[in-house]
């Protein structure tokens, strides 16, 4: 089919008009996917490591740490991720077009600006950090969670503070907080159906699943084929995302008893 | 709204921000932040019934009643809410009208789907075209409110039905063998006993309907969003308050609101949680 890679600009230039195939519509939204892939997976990558820096920030004594760390994570969890998309894709546009110039004294860095009001990385931004905002509250929860005699027998041990993060909370911390985070990475995921219906244009068309389904349902004027369709592909990438999550739940997991385990009980779809 | 407004190009400072902040457009933008609370007043309800309706199908004895309150309640997970916002709207829109169609104008014979239109006769159209403009207002607005019902209908229906689970069944034999019938049994022990339960996860629920009321623009409602882009945008020297971009501005102003009505929920959520839990034999964070 000529629709496959048509959302990141190769193939077929135009959309189907009329007479649109049912393949054509599976095919077109499934090209879409691309974009949701895309957002989810660089976000959730980028916002796993972030949101443990907030975490620790948050758990932190350090005034310092402890502020920013609370006030990024209670401006991300408490407003809408939709106004949050129009709030940043309008501020990247009153952003000087060619670059801002940093001054380090020795050297001057122009950071690039134009790129920001593009959906790859503008978007990518904004749920990069909505996520890291989510995340790190479950973090934050699961390190208040880490059972206190664990870490008295790693001080009795004369563990290092590094070491002790390292060897003991980390590891707790991750198994306590992965079913939660799993429910987080799937919140994200549909989340990234909000990107083209924000500020953000579909540049020469190419936006994600739900971009072309509605698309589908604005030409055809019959909405229940495209969004099922769409629903279809969700789902099954839904249960991808169970899938990679409770291999990496099973191996957190693997040195305790059966009956201590923690089961990977999924609870979908919260709009954030 | 102010006398010295007559002529705005000749105003500078503060005066010309008060004449600008309550020009008519601004005061719609006003009534929106109305549009918002109401469709949050009237949505939490709706969805309430939607929920307890869907979660006492659910634990019917009835195969049929239980597949499709189980079937409700499933529908909603692993697909993205916004595919509801979309989809739900349109699909009433036609189902009403089709079925109007097929009432009132029964001699036309012509298919409703003819390739890529949706035709019904001029009777049967919702509003009718002579209606006036507030009448399609409403109606986008009824359509809305009944998906965001719907949507989270669903979702309070799993709490509910978590919240139903975990009352203790011995309280449920208690009323049995005093005698009460199941109607009593559900009316006196279990529905008073099980909000306690559901109400860590009805007001995360509550949580998420406030920051989901924005995607009402997605429906096409004249919301608060609507209006920051509107008046946001660049406004040139034909206008008579012209100004540069000041969406990111009003989009700032929107984040504040959101912000501080989940504020102010968590703080009245969680005074109602402790008072609530006193005095019950519950863990007090459990969440649904």
């Amino acid at each position: 089919m000529d629709y496959g890679l048509r959302s990141i600009g190769y193939g077929e230039r135009l959309l189907p008009k009329s007479d649109i195939t049912l393949c054509e519509q599976f095919v077109l939204i499934g090209s879409g996917m691309i974009w949701n892939i895309y957002f989810a997976f660089i976000a959730l990558l980028f916002g796993f490591l972030f949101s443990i820096v907030l975490a620790l920030g948050k758990n932190s004594t350090y005034i310092i740490f402890n502020k920013p760390a609370r006030i990024f994570i209670f401006i991300f969890r408490g407003s809408p991720l939709f106004i949050q998309f129009f709030f940043a894709y309008d501020l990247f546009i009153i952003l000087p077009k060619l670059g801002i110039d940093i001054d380090l004294g020795f050297i001057t860095v122009t950071v690039e600006t134009r790129w920001l009001t593009k959906a790859w990385l503008g978007a990518l931004i904004v749920l990069f950090f909505n996520t890291s905002a989510y995340a790190a509250e479950i973090f934050y929860g699961a390190l208040r969670a880490v059972p206190s005699k664990d870490i008295e027998a790693a001080d009795s041990f004369g563990f290092s503070g590094v070491k002790k993060f390292k060897r003991i909370i980390w590891p707790t911390m991750l198994r306590l907080a992965w079913p939660s985070y799993t429910n987080e990475a799937i919140f994200l995921f549909h989340a990234t159906t909000l990107v083209f219906f924000t500020g953000f244009p579909a540049w020469q068309q190419r936006g994600d699943a739900i971009y072309y389904a509605s698309y589908f349902a604005d030409k055809t004027f019959n909405p229940f084929v495209p969004y099922p369709i769409v629903g279809l592909y969700f789902i099954l990438f839904t249960l991808v995302i169970i899938g990679i999550f409770s291999i990496i739940n099973k191996r957190l997991n693997k040195h305790l008893l059966p009956n201590e385990r923690s089961k990977l009980k999924v609870r979908l779809n919260l709009i954030r | 709204m102010f006398e010295y407004c007559a002529d705005p190009k000749s105003l500078e400072g503060f005066a010309w921000f008060s004449c600008y902040v309550t020009t008519p457009k601004h005061m719609s933008f006003y009534g929106s932040f109305l549009v918002v609370m109401c469709l949050l007043s009237l949505a939490a309800p709706l969805a309430m019934l939607f929920g307890f309706i869907g979660a006492i199908a659910s634990r019917s004895s009835k195969i049929l009643v239980r597949f499709f309150g189980k079937g409700y309640l499933a529908m909603i997970r692993g697909i993205p809410d916004i595919v509801f916002f979309l989809f739900i709207p349109i699909a009433l829109d036609q189902a009403f009208e089709y079925l109007r169609h097929k009432i009132l104008c029964p001699e036309v014979m012509e298919p409703i789907r003819q390739g890529n239109d949706f035709v019904v006769c001029t009777a049967a159209k919702l509003p009718l075209s002579a209606a006036g403009e507030w009448v399609h207002d409403l109606y986008g607005f009824s359509l809305a409110l009944l998906a965001f019902g719907f949507v989270f209908g669903a979702f309070t229906g799993n709490v509910l039905f978590g919240a139903m689970a975990a009352v203790p069944k011995s309280q449920l034999e208690t009323g049995e063998a005093f005698g009460f019938s199941p109607m009593q049994v559900f009316r006196r022990i279990l529905i008073p006993q099980m909000w306690i339960y559901a109400l860590p996860g009805l007001s995360n629920l509550w949580m998420i309907l406030i920051k989901a009321t924005p995607l009402l623009f997605l429906l096409g409602i004249e919301d608060i969003v609507y209006w920051a882009r509107e008046l946001g945008g660049i406004k040139t020297g034909v206008y008579d308050y012209p100004h540069p971009d000041w969406r990111a501005w009003y989009f700032g102003v929107l984040m504040i609101f959101y912000l501080l009505l989940t504020y102010v929920s968590q703080i009245v959520l969680d005074r109602l949680s402790n008072k609530l839990s006193t005095g019950q034999a519950t863990l007090a964070g459990k969440t649904i």
